[in-house]
């Protein structure tokens, strides 16, 4: 076998190293704004979806996308703890999850039972808006279910309490069994509901078996079969995020503002 | 084409199928083979890296030193994963999603190790493209074979429409979740593996 130098050896590696480093960087760079624009318009399409203005699975371009988000959908930026709206970040670009992970931008979260160990400060609301009218909030929501974390979004109405819709965008429950929180006839279930009580807790919850209709059993959601560990984290998840530690403060001001943005 | 360049690309279809024959590139096969689309993209990943990094490790073969020749193919065989998973994400963002880190992980595939060190450190650039496209055929068949089942088994649908009406939906199909779960898949490659041994007997080991 021919024998190498040394020079020779760390010479070739360091050439290897050199192409390939160039050709990684040139394709990163050079899909980087692509890429970016993937995010955002993933984004708008589930806030679109749940917003009810676009169907589920529906393909549309990003031009319809983009359209109609900018036209109905207007994005705020709210401080968790005090519940006001915040000009601290730039909410075209905030990533909530990454804030989360970022310890100058957030805390831990208190003791809690939807698998949540990190609270971002700032969170993003998602109106749907008429003008100045405030239709539709859509709140991030997420949480621990029997695998995996869900992310997923709740659409109330203007009252704070009235669920329009919910959805979750991932997950890694089991298809077919958790997976079923996917299932377009069991989100439908939500619409309607009652997410607080009289005194403003957060109180609707995945049950199993079978609730009754809307109006006589307004705070409970059938559970999905085979599935008791998915719809108790989807409970406690929807609490979390619509509870003290959540949402509810900026929904208590915005109820005392009388619904305007 | 010659002889052995046609050897080269059509071998590894059945004869010598690296999943169904050597039983390389397991952990893969069960992971994104789920739904059928995303077994379909992962083919079309793994044949680029395949047959490019074949390529290019045989177009430079004669000067790798031997002594960190492994090295070497595993940082060009990564740099062509890292820019494959850059296209997919930047031209088929959702089933790049899907797919997540199983992109990332076809560097840890053996079929591209496997080949790059068995065929193309011996052979020319040309047969070598030709011998990772063969493999990562080979590969794809066996894939998109367990995609097609498991979704259709599992989940009634085809390319994510729905081709069995399920029960949830008011229709006659009640899934069967064994097979969108791992063990499902051992089941296919299984039978896969069985059908090929009965079609062609001299596959058989003792």
């Amino acid at each position: 076998m021919r024998q190498y130098s040394n020079a020779y050896i760390i010479g070739f590696a360091t050439a290897v190293c050199l192409v390939c480093s160039i050709v990684v960087s040139t394709s990163a760079v050079a899909l980087r704004e692509r890429q970016d624009r993937n995010k955002v318009l993933d984004r708008q399409t589930k806030v679109l979806v749940v917003a009810g203005l676009l169907g589920e699975g529906q393909a549309a371009t990003a031009e319809l996308v983009e359209g109609l988000f900018s036209d109905n959908i207007r994005i705020r930026a709210v401080d968790l703890a005090s519940g006001e709206y915040s000009d601290a970040v730039d909410v075209s670009t905030f990533d909530q999850r990454k804030a989360a992970k970022d310890p100058a931008a957030s805390r831990v979260a208190p003791a809690n039972n939807a698998g949540i160990t990190r609270l971002p400060d700032i969170a993003l609301v998602y109106q749907k808006v008429d003008g100045d009218e405030v239709e539709m909030l859509i709140l991030p929501i997420e949480g621990k279910g029997l695998w995996s974390t869900l992310y997923g979004f709740v659409a109330l109405a203007p009252d704070t309490t009235t669920i329009e819709g919910i959805t979750f965008y991932e997950h890694g429950e089991t298809p077919g069994l958790g997976g079923e929180v996917d299932n377009p006839s069991w989100k439908a279930l939500w619409q309607g509901r009652q997410a607080y009580n009289e005194t403003f807790e957060p109180v609707i919850a995945v049950i199993k078996g079978a609730a009754g209709p809307v109006a006589e059993d307004p705070y409970r959601v059938d559970g999905l079969s085979g599935a008791t560990l998915t719809a108790r984290g989807v409970s406690h998840l929807v609490q979390f995020w619509l509870g003290e530690n959540g949402f509810a403060p900026y929904l208590e001001n915005f109820r005392a503002q009388g619904g305007v943005s | 084409m010659n002889a052995k360049r046609k050897g080269a690309l059509l071998d590894p279809l059945f004869n010598e199928n690296p999943i169904a024959i050597q039983v390389l590139g397991i952990c893969s096969a069960l992971a994104v083979t789920t739904k059928l689309e995303t077994s379909v993209v992962m083919s079309l990943a793994v044949i680029a890296v395949l047959s490019l990094s074949n390529f290019t490790i045989s177009l430079i073969r004669n000067l790798i030193p031997p002594s960190i020749r492994i090295i070497v193919q595993l940082t060009i065989i990564a740099s062509l994963v890292i820019v494959t998973d850059q296209i997919l994400q930047a031209f088929v963002y959702d089933i790049s999603k899907q797919l997540s880190v199983f992109v990332g992980l076809i560097i840890t595939n053996c079929i591209v190790m496997g080949r790059a060190e068995a065929f193309a450190m011996q052979n020319p650039p040309v047969d070598s493209f030709l011998d990772g496209i063969g493999n990562g055929l080979g590969y794809s068949l066996v894939l998109i074979a367990v995609g097609f089942f498991r979704e259709l088994i599992g989940a009634g649908k085809l390319f994510g429409y729905q081709v069995l009406p399920l029960v949830t939906d008011g229709g006659w199909y009640q899934p069967n979740g064994l097979f969108v779960l791992a063990p499902g898949a051992f089941f296919l490659i299984g039978a896969f593996i069985w059908l090929l041994r009965t079609w062609k007997p001299e596959l058989q080991e003792d």
